[in-house]
């Protein structure tokens, strides 16, 4: 009897900690550095972590940095190289989305100097107070940026955070669904072809998914009318039977590996399986492709910022610093298949990734795209909007 | 407790130090359950009541019946139904499945019965995420099972369907309602089975009448197990499943995260605990108090 109730407890564990494995990855964070020198400069500073910002000056390390980033959107060779420069570790954590940053991040108790939250998610951060004030003097290499990526609507003056990567989110697909001859249109999910119905696949994200919709019924992408969104729901209600699965995370690996034919994703997700999936002998974009639907679609910008978990702040604005470099930047390129914000990093990019289309759209293509900003209170519509749409 | 003549005040005194005693030991699994459990449902209690603030902040300000109110929405009363319903259908299938198992185990010799034992709980080395994206490769149109339906001209590619959430979820719960179906069978006094056939009842008479009543402290335990983790799975539907359906964990962690709504949140994963409390002290009450 003892040791059947032995037996229950031990499985009863079990059961509540399988409930929690979609934030695993995000446990193992406690490994950040013990050796963190108190920044006491003044007497009593009203923000003792942001003087501490303030008073850093370029190239200065103040201890490991405890990087807190999504996944595979590093170069290793990249963190090595700061490592060995520095003299430093960079203690790397990462996460799947911004809403599990953000919680992480607002209940504190772990130390992440830095982070890398996308626009919208600037924005909600700066405004609940989590972020400190970058020192741009500590920031040599500011002036790489591209104007275009500078005094962005969710942070206009640029405090808060400096641009990473950006990219877009369009619809990847294999040759053999769309044919060399198609339209380049969101019409391709929301009317697809009998031929690949049923081998689609979407974001499963409220904002993205239910964007998808409104940007092919010519609405805005951030609008906070009901009747829009109403419309939207509708819409991929009704194609809902062609929809194989919603999916954020492996979007790119069933697409090449022939569940799905058509896929809705980010760029860099899509170009990253397809050069991976490339051998000498086989190119892997004879079969695949991405493209950015002519009716517009999202821009997105990936930023560095400094959250006030951060007990490193000096580390982390030098490690930004070194990545703003135009050779870095290009690294990062290089690796992850993401457009670079860091103009000077032009000439060390590979110059094939340049030349992509799909990674660095046109002007005109541009134009069309949007960013996600946040609504407000009207994110509880498109949440259960996009749960109307699994009901 | 009887006290001897002489010494009353040592036995006493013995008494209170074993009290103690007794606290002592039981003190950590009261800060546990105190500090990782109590607090942090009183604050879910809490927050259920709270407001959201514009950027999504849970605000403890403005008290409000908001997320409570919205329990009684069509979705989410749609979401609770479709819930319970599948964690029942996957309760009882993981009992068709696992009482047999477990009989089978119960009866072979112990050297057989503990290997077995340990081949059930084995899995559990491994984590719940990693064995459900294995799931994946087995089901996808290339994967072993897939194959193995083909070829038997019975099944294609389930991989994001209902049947493979289905088995996935059998196979992660299967060792929730075969290890105390087990214990339950393996404590059964066979002597009484014997005495039934002698009889003249049947074998399946004698199972029904006799083992099935003796073996109910197990096949409620294992229910229970199994019931209420199938309520809150998520992880499972996801992956599995392609998240093409909201179920209640799903749900709760859209609120949670996406939306950012920690009041509905909070209200939708307390009316779960609460129902559950309800229905499991009713039936204790009820006289299933068995075990």
């Amino acid at each position: 009897m003892k040791r059947l109730l032995a037996l229950l407890g031990v499985l009863a564990l079990i059961a509540t900690a399988c409930g929690d494995d979609d934030t695993a990855t995000t446990a193992a964070t406690s490994a950040a550095p013990a050796t963190t020198a108190a920044p006491a400069t003044t007497a009593a500073p009203a923000d003792p972590l942001q003087a501490a910002a303030d008073a850093c000056t370029p190239g200065q390390v103040d201890g490991d940095l405890s990087f807190y980033n999504w996944t595979e959107y590093i170069d290793p060779e990249l963190i090595d190289a700061f490592e060995g420069e520095y003299g430093v570790e960079v203690i790397e954590t990462f996460y799947d989305s911004n809403e599990s940053m953000l919680a992480q991040v607002d209940a504190g108790g772990a130390v992440y100097d830095l982070i890398v939250p996308s626009d919208y998610m600037v924005t909600i951060m700066a405004e609940e107070g989590l972020l400190i004030d970058l020192n741009d003097s500590a920031i040599t290499n500011l002036g790489n940026l591209d104007p275009t990526f500078t005094g962005l609507p969710f942070d206009p003056d640029g405090a808060y955070s400096v641009p990473y990567q950006w990219g877009t989110t369009g619809i990847g697909f294999a040759y053999e669904a769309l044919g060399e001859d198609f339209t380049p249109s969101w019409s391709v999910i929301f009317e697809p072809d009998p031929s690949y119905a049923g081998e689609i696949s979407l974001l499963d994200d409220s904002r993205e998914t239910l964007g998808a919709a409104l940007k092919y019924l010519g609405y805005s992408l951030n609008t906070t009318s009901q009747a829009e969104l109403d419309e939207a729901v509708e819409l991929i209600r009704g194609v809902k039977d062609s929809i194989k699965l919603f999916d954020s995370t492996t979007f790119d690996d069933n697409l090449v590996e022939g569940e799905t034919m058509v896929a809705h994703g980010w760029n860099g997700g899509f170009l990253g399986s397809y050069d991976g999936i490339s051998t000498d002998d086989y190119d892997a974009y004879e079969d695949f492709g991405y493209f950015i639907p002519q009716e517009g679609g999202v821009a997105w910008v990936d930023t560095m910022a400094i959250p006030r978990t951060a007990e490193h702040v000096c580390t982390a604005h030098t490690f930004i610093d070194f990545l703003l470099d135009a050779e870095n930047g290009a690294a990062l390129t290089n690796w992850n298949f993401y457009a670079s914000p860091n103009s000077a990093s032009a000439e060390f990019i590979d110059p094939e990734i340049i030349e992509d289309e799909s990674i660095y759209p046109s002007d005109e293509t541009f134009a069309n795209l949007e960013f996600i900003a946040d609504t407000g209170d009207f994110e509880i519509n498109y949440q259960d909007a996009l749960t109307a749409i699994k009901n | 407790m009887s006290t001897p003549v002489g010494t009353p005040r040592l036995e006493a005194a013995s008494e209170r130090a074993n009290r103690r005693r007794g606290l002592l030991l039981a003190l950590p699994s009261y800060v546990y359950l105190i500090v990782l459990f109590a607090i942090p449902l009183v604050f879910v209690g809490v927050y259920s009541f709270a407001s959201r603030s514009r950027t999504g902040k849970p605000e403890l300000a403005d008290w409000n019946l908001d997320a409570v109110a919205k329990l009684l929405d069509s979705t989410v009363l749609q979401i609770a139904w479709r819930s319970t319903w599948l964690a029942l259908l996957n309760t009882v299938l993981c009992l068709l499945v696992a009482y047999p198992f477990a009989y089978y185990i119960a009866t072979r010799r112990e050297r057989v019965r503990n290997m077995l034992l340990l081949l059930v709980m084995i899995p559990f080395w491994t984590n719940f995420l990693v064995r459900t994206y294995a799931w994946r490769v087995l089901l996808d149109s290339d994967g072993l099972v897939t194959r193995l339906g083909e070829g038997l001209g019975l099944w294609g590619s389930m991989l994001f369907s209902a049947p493979a959430v289905f088995l996935g979820l059998l196979y992660g719960f299967l060792p929730f309602m075969v290890l105390p179906l087990y214990a339950a069978i393996e404590r059964v006094d066979w002597s009484l089975v014997e005495a039934a056939r002698d009889l003249y009842a049947s074998g399946w008479k004698a199972f029904r009448r006799v083992t099935l009543p003796l073996t109910r402290p197990g096949i409620i335990a294992g229910s229970i197990l199994v019931f209420i983790p199938s309520l809150g799975a998520y992880v499972t539907p996801d992956i599995l499943g392609g998240a093409k359906t909201t179920l209640l964990g799903n749900y709760i962690v859209g609120q949670f995260l996406a939306a950012r709504n920690w009041p509905v949140g909070s209200a939708v994963s307390m009316a779960i605990l609460i129902v559950m409390l309800i229905a499991t002290t009713v039936y204790f009450r009820s006289g299933g108090r068995t075990f």
